[in-house]
């Protein structure tokens, strides 16, 4: 028996997942644009096996397959996880990604609603872990690479390996890990960004169409502003602060907004609203503290971005967050804490 | 004049649909032949009848008289024959019968003689008095007992508050009184001021509705507010207008007399002009019939109408209709039967088709998304209520403040999963009464028992006393033996004999009534027998080891 | 090594003091066991336990003699609540225990003929009336126990069960989410 309300207004869940995808196509296009067309490898293999991932799950599981299917989630996981993956990697890689994020933290957790942890993470999480080396040989800046791939060559390099092609003629070290190894050998801050992966600003345009995706999302109200906002305040304050101590050894706060995944974490992996903070000020605490961890492992750590570990890390606290900030109920007296358990 | 309105988070925007019904005037209902009035038309304990089957009653004559201090007393809508007083269809989400009075009418229409009161010079509390005979009940929807509410008691009720917002979609017989009846209306504001002795007087109306806002300014005196607050769903809820209008929010648990704010429906006000300047009971209201109708509008219906005849009085339904709503969409409910009369409660009735209100889209998994929370008028948290609830751990739900919701649906209305949150609120609020009524009786068996037990025992204390000595004293009279033995004998002879005759006669009585069977028992009856008296006795034998 | 010791056993040391000042300082005044139990009783000292009424089957509970699946009118849900209280694994209600629907005893008025058993046996004092004279029970006190129904020599005493009405209707659990039909 169904009660009332009769009337339904509002969005789908299909649809809210829908058009974070579409956020992300500008920085997707940046991408394509400013890095080659291996992107659309990724993604692809990606979807395909998210799709197949969920759907044998949901056929295990016992549960129908058009409602959960078409929700688009597991398609939105694998479109994040592609974007934080090194395109052209093996396409064992990928799959081996979705495995762990569908299957084990999504569907073994429950399935939709029910994951503790942000899926794609976890299946980043896992495979910088296990397959360090592939998770590093970043596609090159086409402006920079030795030879421009075609589409054809993508699919070539994915699924049979690196074949004719070397991958040091269309991969470089990222711009964070430059800076992690130059800064190690302890060369001087100019020399390390006159480097010509410095000087391509790739990366950074990437980041500043997930940044222009993002304000779409905070504009369509499907984000709120807390989470975006205390994100990239905890990195750059306190990137900032590493870098007025020590500048030969911490990049500036810009170079760390604008560099690996921060702009695609702040926006669109850290407001995944299953593995958030739910309540206001629960969402600045989560947020800012995953902002201030990722300039911590960034600068102090093994790897050379922390974007996927500081995520895990705060969706860890975040049941105890949110019950340590239920938001005052109307009616109730202003209190001190929370009567919360 | 203006004033600074205040804010609540939350809301939602549904659509109006208001024009439906609020172009044509209030419209009379026909005469019918057969009226249908409950006794539980109002929160509280429902009237008890006064009349029986086959008395003639008039219109405005009691039906049924208020019982306990929550109640209001009913009164019949039309001249008639009672034809029966049993349990009939009701309009309640549940769709169970409820006790009424059936009223065959003789379509004289002939009323009681009624009084008008001058209730200027009637002190308050004689005039409550008269308004709980007048079975006066909020028309807004919680049909709470005027009369309790115009008695300020020792709060000092600096404001009243006339909720005109009517900010249910569909919804407009409060629109259609305040446009025709604002003079009218208007009286029976001053009779609750008598009654209350408020100084403020704030009449809250939705700014969608500016025709009746208008009548409502051209009727007030200067000493009222007519104040026109934004259009915003659930903002006539009464905590919600009450902080719209005052800035003062109602303190959980409590009502706003706590805050000294007094809320009443306008609808209720007219009522109250009736019943005390025309000395006319409660025995009409306005309701809306709206929706896949072919005429649809506002009727003056008569207490007790059935639904049904509603509907024909509106043209009936077109065809392709697929249910009907009582109340508004946001929350109303199904009408099970509608042979269910037109209560102090319903103030709206919608035929729903396909179109209007498509079947609900199945329930996908929260994904915690916090569109409900942010919808929230009483900034709740309901995806961690419905959590609570949906895995019947109604601690916890109750922890996450499930008894602050006031059901008024928005959650469920944003929610993107199409989840049913307000059935599952709804739900786990009736299983922790439930809990709670039954953990009161257990209390009070409990007590019940403590106290037989303690019974017992002095019983016995007192009879071992008394024995002994009764005892001493047979002692004592030992010299005179003939004295004693006649004295006791006799009597406990006679009452054996009564018994014996008793147990004789109900044997007899039982057999003519209800020959019973008890030697061909099946052996599965049979065995339940042995089994309880073998319990029995192992109880038994139990307590008296135990004593 | 040995000032490790020495540090890991100052350490121990300090946190156990903590914990042992805080155990104090913030201990919660309980109630005794019983009175916990006896609370999760349904309070209607049918008996059906085999314990005569529900405080001694609570002591019997508490002392760990009696098991907790005993109570047929507590049902699965009075089990799941004595599981949770005293930290065992929930069972089932004992052999030939089925909890049956909440009912009320009412006495027949053309047969009773006032002899005051019932009155006697009813745990709660339920029943009115006096010798000679037709007894009433009263249903809002009526626990439902059954007690009454073996001592009536005219057997004019019946169960009849609780029927749902506007007051104490609730609302049924939502349909629950789509599970693929088989």
């Amino acid at each position: 028996m169904i009660g009332s309300p009769y009337t339904l207004g509002g969005n789908t869940t299909s649809a809210i997942m829908l058009k974070v995808m579409l956020a992300l196509l500008p920085g997707i296009g940046a991408h394509a644009w400013l890095f080659g067309p291996g992107i659309w490898v990724s993604l692809l293999l990606c979807s395909f096996f998210a799709i197949g991932f969920e759907a044998l799950l949901l056929m295990m599981r016992g549960l129908p397959m058009k409602p959960f299917l078409s929700d688009n989630s597991a398609l939105l996981t694998a479109w994040l996880l592609a974007l934080s993956l090194p395109t052209l990697a093996p396409w064992w890689l990928y799959a081996i990604g979705m495995l762990f994020a569908i299957v084990v933290a999504k569907q073994l957790y429950g399935g939709l609603g029910q994951n503790l942890f942000n899926p794609a993470m976890v299946g980043y999480a896992v495979l910088i872990i296990s397959f360090p080396v592939y998770m590093t040989q970043w596609v090159a800046p086409l402006s920079l690479a030795d030879h421009a791939l075609t589409l054809a060559d993508a699919f070539d390099v994915v699924f049979a390996g690196q074949g004719s092609i070397s991958p040091d003629a269309y991969t470089s070290a990222t711009v964070l890990d430059t800076w992690k190894t130059q800064t190690r050998l302890q060369t001087p801050v100019e020399s390390i960004l006159a480097q010509p992966v410095f000087a391509s600003s790739g990366q950074a345009i990437v980041a500043a169409m997930y940044l222009l995706g993002g304000l779409f999302l905070l504009w369509s109200r499907l984000i709120t502003w807390h989470i975006p906002l205390a994100f990239l305040a905890g990195v750059a304050v306190s990137a900032g602060l590493l870098h007025l101590l020590d500048p030969t050894q911490h990049a500036s706060p810009l170079l760390h907004l604008f560099s690996g995944g921060v702009m695609l974490g702040a926006f669109f992996i850290a407001t995944d609203p299953v593995t958030a903070a739910s309540t206001p000020r629960g969402k600045l605490i989560y947020a800012g503290l995953a902002g201030i961890l990722v300039a911590i492992i960034r600068a102090f750590g093994g790897y050379p971005d922390g974007v996927a570990f500081a995520v895990l890390l705060m969706n860890v606290c975040v049941p105890f967050i949110d019950s340590y900030t239920q938001p005052r109920v109307f009616g109730h007296k202003i209190k001190q804490g929370s009567d919360k358990p | 004049m203006s004033r600074t309105l205040f804010t609540f988070n939350g809301g939602v925007h549904p659509d109006g649909h208001k024009t439906e019904s609020n172009g044509t005037p209030i419209r009379a209902m026909p005469l019918l032949s057969r009226y249908v009035v409950p006794m539980r038309q109002h929160i509280g304990a429902p009237a008890r009848p006064v009349v029986a089957v086959g008395d003639a009653v008039l219109r405005g004559q009691t039906l049924g008289a208020a019982e306990g201090y929550v109640s209001t007393a009913v009164h019949a809508p039309t001249s008639g024959r009672v034809i029966a007083i049993e349990p009939c269809a009701a309009p309640h989400p549940s769709g169970l019968f409820d006790l009424a009075v059936v009223i065959e009418a003789d379509g004289l229409d002939q009323s009681i003689a009624f009084e008008p009161l001058d209730w200027r010079a009637l002190d308050p509390s004689a005039l409550r008095n008269r308004i709980r005979e007048m079975g006066l009940a909020g028309l807004g929807g919680a049909v709470f007992p005027s009369y309790i509410k115009l008695n300020p008691g020792a709060q000092k009720i600096h404001t009243l508050i006339l909720n005109g917002a009517e900010c249910e979609p569909w919804i407009t017989c409060d629109d259609r009184l305040m446009r025709e009846r604002a003079p009218e209306l208007v009286r029976g504001i001053e009779i609750m001021r008598h009654a209350l002795g408020s100084a403020t007087i704030l009449i809250g109306i939705e700014d969608n509705k500016p025709e009746a806002l208008a009548a409502m300014r051209a009727a007030a005196p200067s000493d009222m507010e007519v104040v026109a607050i934004p259009t915003l769903y659930p903002g006539g809820g009464g905590k919600q207008l009450t902080y719209t209008l005052t800035g003062v929010e109602t303190p959980t648990g409590g009502r706003s007399t706590d805050v000294g704010i007094q809320v009443f429906n306008v609808g209720t006000a007219y009522s109250l002009y009736r019943a005390v300047e025309l000395g006319e009971p409660l025995i009409s209201r306005i309701v809306t019939i709206t929706g896949h109708v072919s005429n649809p509008g506002n009727f003056e219906v008569r207490v007790g109408t059935p639904l049904s005849d509603l509907v024909t009085a509106a043209g009936g339904m077109l065809p392709g209709a697929s249910g009907e709503i009582v109340g508004g969409p946001m929350m109303g409910f199904d009408l099970m039967d509608s042979a269910a009369p037109v209560t102090k409660a319903v103030n709206c009735l919608i035929i729903k088709n396909s179109k209007l209100f498509p079947g609900k889209p199945i329930e996908l998994p929260c994904i915690r998304c916090g569109a409900c929370a942010k919808a929230c008028p009483a900034d709740l948290q309901p995806f961690e209520m419905y959590w609570y609830s949906r895995a019947k751990n109604f601690g916890r739900a109750q922890s996450y403040n499930l008894f602050d919701c006031i059901e008024c649906g928005c959650c469920a209305y944003v929610c993107p999963s199409h989840i049913p949150l307000v059935d599952y609120f709804r739900f786990a609020k009736s299983e922790i009464w439930e809990r709670e009524r039954e953990k009161s009786g257990a209390d009070q068996a409990r007590i019940r028992h403590d106290f037989k037990t303690f019974r017992l025992e002095r019983e016995k204390r007192e009879k071992a006393e008394k024995f002994a000595k009764a005892a001493e004293k047979t002692k004592a009279a030992a010299s005179n033996p003939s004295e004693a033995s006649a004295a006791v004998d006799p009597d406990a002879e006679k009452k054996k004999a009564i018994l014996q005759a008793a147990l004789e006669r109900a044997q007899k009585a039982k057999e003519s009534v209800a020959p019973r069977n008890t030697e061909d028992l099946p052996p599965r009856v049979q065995r339940e027998i042995d089994e309880i008296e073998a319990r029995r006795a192992a109880v038994e034998t139990k307590t008296e080891s135990t004593e | 090594m040995f000032s490790a010791i020495l540090v890991m056993a100052a350490i121990g040391l300090v946190l156990g003091g903590i914990l042992g000042w805080a155990s104090i300082k913030y201990r919660v005044e309980d109630d005794p066991l019983v009175e916990k139990v006896d609370a999760i009783l349904p309070q209607t000292q049918c008996g059906q336990c085999g314990f005569p009424g529900c405080k001694p089957y609570a002591e019997a509970i508490a002392k760990g003699e009696a098991d907790i699946n005993l109570c047929p009118p507590g049902g699965d849900d009075g089990v799941k609540r004595l599981a949770e209280l005293l930290g065992v694994e929930a069972k089932p209600l004992g052999e030939g225990m089925e909890p049956k629907p909440k009912s009320v005893a009412v006495i027949d008025e053309n047969t009773c003929i006032g002899c005051t058993l019932c009155i006697q046996a009813c745990p709660v004092d339920a029943i009115v009336g006096a010798a000679k004279q037709m007894h009433v029970i009263v249903a809002s006190q009526c626990t439902g126990c059954e007690l009454c129904l073996p001592p009536c020599p005219v057997d004019c005493i019946s169960m009849q069960v609780i029927k749902e009405d506007v007051v104490n209707w609730k609302w049924r659990y939502p349909i629950h989410m789509m599970k693929r039909v088989a």
